[in-house]
């Protein structure tokens, strides 16, 4: 390319105590191009991305915008340089209407023009095709529409540089779809995007430009044509990946689970989430899983199960016995363990350290007055850090400072720690690395093998067939396939989600 | 001797760094601080000298006899407060009114309907356990309002804020009991042959109790993982209602304990002014001991120091013949710096300067 590239960043460091989150990073967008930036959890890619936008000040190297070097020292410097990012987590205010956040603090007059303000924000939402009304208020929205939103509020501020970090991993496919194209659409414009995602899918669907780093460095810059999936996710972990879909093939016990007996069982199960009536069972050492799409009631079933919301009808039996769930700590008596959908909300404890977070499930089926000695404490904590390979500081770091997929494992192992027979893991892979992904897939079947059930939930249907031997499909928060054997297949799970009466 | 020193030094520039990041490094600096100002200032501070009272027992006072007898009630309601702080993000307000509750209860427990009474009712044990049950439900109250009714704890405990202090009196029909009983005024003072004061001992009790509860319950992981993450908490099995309530009913057991103290130091009450504003003070003392008021972790030992730091001021200042009236406005100001420099931004900023300062070329060398 001829022309000069829009952004570029030259020899970045950047060291926090104990850790060179970023060592000698260059790093190069053109206007007009989309830029997939990916890596591991831990890679470098937040630590790029707060750099560039002024939440972290680099320890050494330089930034050129347009030619220009400049020096981002706040997010306000980096806005007013044209550079916008729209974060994983909504940053809007849900209570303004969605006019008030695309002008919010961008106007340094006293008063404001409200009017003026909302046909411009209407304006706006038009020519991007957003389907959202100026004066609704944000929360109304779904979050899709709120991100297209915080899109179109950067798009008003004439960024020249758009950040997405992880704008997908709460969408839904059709959702995608939609922010796709408006992505490609500000690519029309001449916008530089700089895509962060853990989906490699969506990165093949939409990318110009893959840049990948590695444990803080750089491995290279390539353009999508050269660069084979497989490829891609072996430089992203530094080794000859064993082929990702070979792992189901030590799943020898996955057939004589099928015989096994039933562990757990439930019938006419609803909650108050508004699920249908469903039966369910899991036999010993079995990986089932739900599916179906985002908000087809798969996690409400799972938080029936454990108790998580409260249950309305059903039975519920398990080794033939009847028990009775009404809240989480009868679950956990009874040999069962629940990852939540959502880590940050439901699963980590985040100013508590990896050591109490780990052992808090344990601790508190042991009971109130029988607190575990700290060294009893540390042991749990060391051995699973240890065999999960969890990367932290210490045992004594708070989990909110570990990246994504450490204190997913974190979490896995707080209930590991309890030894259920019976373990829900609602979308352990989300927003995590590859790596760990597989990590995951590994250690479900081998759990499994060892005679644990699982139920697995993922979103990502190729992650389910790898792991599990059947399979529900969901709709409408109603349960309406089941699928096993041969049609474990992408074509019949689709079919099954799409149904007869799939009116789209 | 000398190699002594130097492995003393060593080791203290090793724990310097992390010591400064310890949440108890504010309050412990707090009063020292102070100490050395009054040190300065006058060395008479400190003089502690055995004198008879008016009863003929031996009784120690100085200055700071008097910063260890009355802080105690506030390091014990610092204790149920950073509870409440902890697990529900907010505090009780209502603390002083509560004191008031809980103290005219006692007297009424000991008086009935005589005011003068020459024979107490009930041993004062019984009427103590009585003023903690009442001062229990109080706390349960409040606690039902937070945790079920889930209003912000401070909406919640104004409304014994506001009502507390008509309803001790109305307990007692709006009448002063005084008790002449001299084993009354123990608890508040000092015991015959004992020269340091009750309130102490009461005190080192209830501090020694809850760091053995603390120690040997998980009353301290659960109300920090409810005030964290209530979500997160109640999946690991954990009942975050009935947690926070907990906690305002605990705090309702440190208040029959002050009260008591309040009381017995009088021997009556004054409705009206007893343990005013003390909610305050005690919310205080939990903030100087590098608490968060938004609930989550917290350093019990840290407020208990903290509540001490505030009775070491309020003396200081009498000791300097502030006048009652501007006292609260000295307070302020030295509040103020005290919370100034124990915010985290000014620390991490103070943590950068000194780290500079120590080895200058560590910017190049990174």
């Amino acid at each position: 390319m001829g022309n000069q590239a829009l952004l570029s960043l030259k020899g970045i460091y950047k060291g926090f105590p104990g850790v060179k989150a970023l060592q000698n990073v260059d790093f190069q967008l053109q206007s007009g191009e989309i830029h997939a930036l990916m890596g591991e959890n831990g890679a470098g890619k937040s630590t790029l991305i707060k750099v560039l936008t002024g939440v972290y000040t680099k320890d050494e190297g330089e930034i050129f915008l347009e030619g220009q070097e400049v020096s981002i020292r706040s997010p306000q410097d980096a806005q007013h340089l044209g550079i916008s990012t729209v974060y994983q987590e909504i940053t809007l205010c849900p209570n303004l209407s969605v006019a008030e956040n695309m002008y919010i603090g961008r106007s340094d007059d006293m008063l404001q023009n409200w009017k003026k303000m909302n046909e411009g924000a209407t304006k706006m939402l038009e020519s991007l095709d957003i389907p959202a009304k100026a004066t609704q208020q944000l929360g109304s929205c779904s979050i899709a529409v709120q991100q297209m939103v915080a899109i179109a509020r950067a798009v008003d501020m004439d960024c020249k540089v758009l950040i997405l970090d992880e704008p997908t991993s709460s969408l839904d496919d059709q959702e995608v779809q939609k922010l796709f194209k408006l992505m490609k659409e500000l690519r029309g414009r001449g916008v530089g995007i700089i895509f962060v995602t853990h989906f490699l899918d969506q990165v093949y669907e939409v990318c110009d430009k893959i840049t990948v780093l590695r444990d803080g460095k750089l491995v290279g810059e390539y353009e999508i044509k050269e660069l084979p999936r497989l490829q891609l996710v072996s430089k992203m972990l530094g080794k000859e990946l064993d082929d990702l879909s070979d792992i189901k093939s030590s799943d020898a016990s996955g057939e004589t689970a099928k015989q096994g007996e039933v562990l757990f069982e439930a019938e006419g199960l609803s909650s108050t989430e508004g699920i249908k009536p469903f039966d369910f069972y899991i036999r010993k050492g079995e990986v089932n899983g739900f599916t179906g799409l985002l908000g087809s009631g798969r996690s409400e079933c799972v938080r029936a199960i454990f108790g998580a919301d409260r249950v309305v009808s059903g039975s519920m039996k398990k080794n033939g016995k009847t028990i009775k769930i009404n809240k989480p700590i009868d679950a956990m008596k009874n040999g069962i363990g629940y990852l939540p959908e959502d880590r940050k909300i439901d699963g980590i404890i985040g100013d508590l350290s990896v050591r109490e977070n780990i052992i808090l499930a344990l601790q508190v089926m042991k009971g109130f007055f029988k607190p575990f000695t700290k060294a009893q404490a540390n042991a749990f904590a060391d051995e699973y850090i240890k065999t999960l390979s969890i990367k932290t500081a210490s045992a004594d770091t708070p989990i909110k400072s570990l990246s994504g997929g450490n204190q997913q494992k974190c979490i896995l192992a707080r209930w590991l720690l309890t030894h259920p027979d019976y373990l829900i893991l609602d979308e352990p892979t989300r927003g995590i690395d590859v790596g760990t992904k597989v990590d995951i897939q590994k250690l479900v079947l081998k759990l499994a093998s060892e005679g644990m059930s699982v139920t697995f939930i993922s979103s990502e249907t190729d992650e389910m067939l790898r792991t599990c031997s059947r399979m529900i499909v969901m709709r409408d928060r109603k349960v309406v396939g089941e699928l096993t054997g041969e049609d474990l297949t992408q074509n019949k799970i689709m079919s099954t989600i799409a149904g007869g009466e799939a009116k789209s | 001797m000398s190699a002594e020193k130097a492995n003393v030094k060593k080791n203290k520039a090793f724990t310097m760094s992390s010591l400064m990041r310890n949440q108890i490094f504010i309050p412990i600096a707090a009063l020292l601080l102070l100490l050395l100002f009054n040190l300065i200032a006058d060395p008479g501070f400190f003089k502690i000298t055995l004198g008879y009272n008016s009863a003929g027992n031996p009784v120690l006072s100085g200055y700071l006899m008097t910063v260890l007898d009355n802080g105690s009630e506030l390091a014990i309601l610092a204790i149920g407060m950073t509870l409440v702080t902890a697990a529900s993000g907010g505090q009780d307000i209502s603390v002083g009114a509560a004191i008031a509750i809980a103290g005219s209860t006692l007297l009424r427990a000991l008086c009935g309907t005589n005011t003068r009474p020459e024979v107490l009712r009930m041993p004062v044990i019984c009427a103590f356990l009585i003023s903690c049950l009442v001062a229990m439900a109080f706390g349960a109250f409040n606690g039902l309002l937070v945790s079920i009714f889930k209003i912000q704890p401070m909406i919640a405990t104004l409304i014994l804020y506001t009502a507390g202090r008509s309803i001790a009196a109305w307990i007692n029909n709006n009448e002063l009991p005084i008790i002449s009983d001299p084993k009354f005024a123990y608890y508040g003072g000092f015991i015959p042959g004992i020269p340091i004061p009750t309130p102490f001992f009461i005190m080192a009790a209830c501090v020694i109790v809850t760091m053995l509860v603390l120690k040997f319950t998980n009353l301290g992981l659960y109300t920090q993982a409810v005030g964290i993450n209530e979500s997160s908490s109640r999946l690991n099995g954990l009942n975050p209602v009935f947690i926070k309530w907990l906690t305002f009913v605990i705090l309702g057991l440190c208040v029959a304990v002050a009260a008591l103290i309040k009381v017995s130091r009088l021997s009556s009450i004054n409705y009206s002014v007893i343990a005013k504003d003390i909610e305050m003070d005690a919310i205080l003392a939990v903030a100087l001991g590098g608490n968060a008021l938004s609930g989550g972790k917290f350093n019990m030992v840290a407020s208990i120091i903290g509540a001490f730091v505030i009775q070491l001021l309020t003396t200081t200042l009498f000791k300097f013949n502030v006048p009652s009236d501007a006292l609260p406005a000295y307070k302020a100001i030295v509040v103020i710096m005290l919370v100034v420099f124990s915010a985290p931004i000014v620390r991490s900023k103070l943590a950068e300067i000194s780290k500079k300062m120590k080895n200058p070329t560590v910017k190049e060398v990174a």
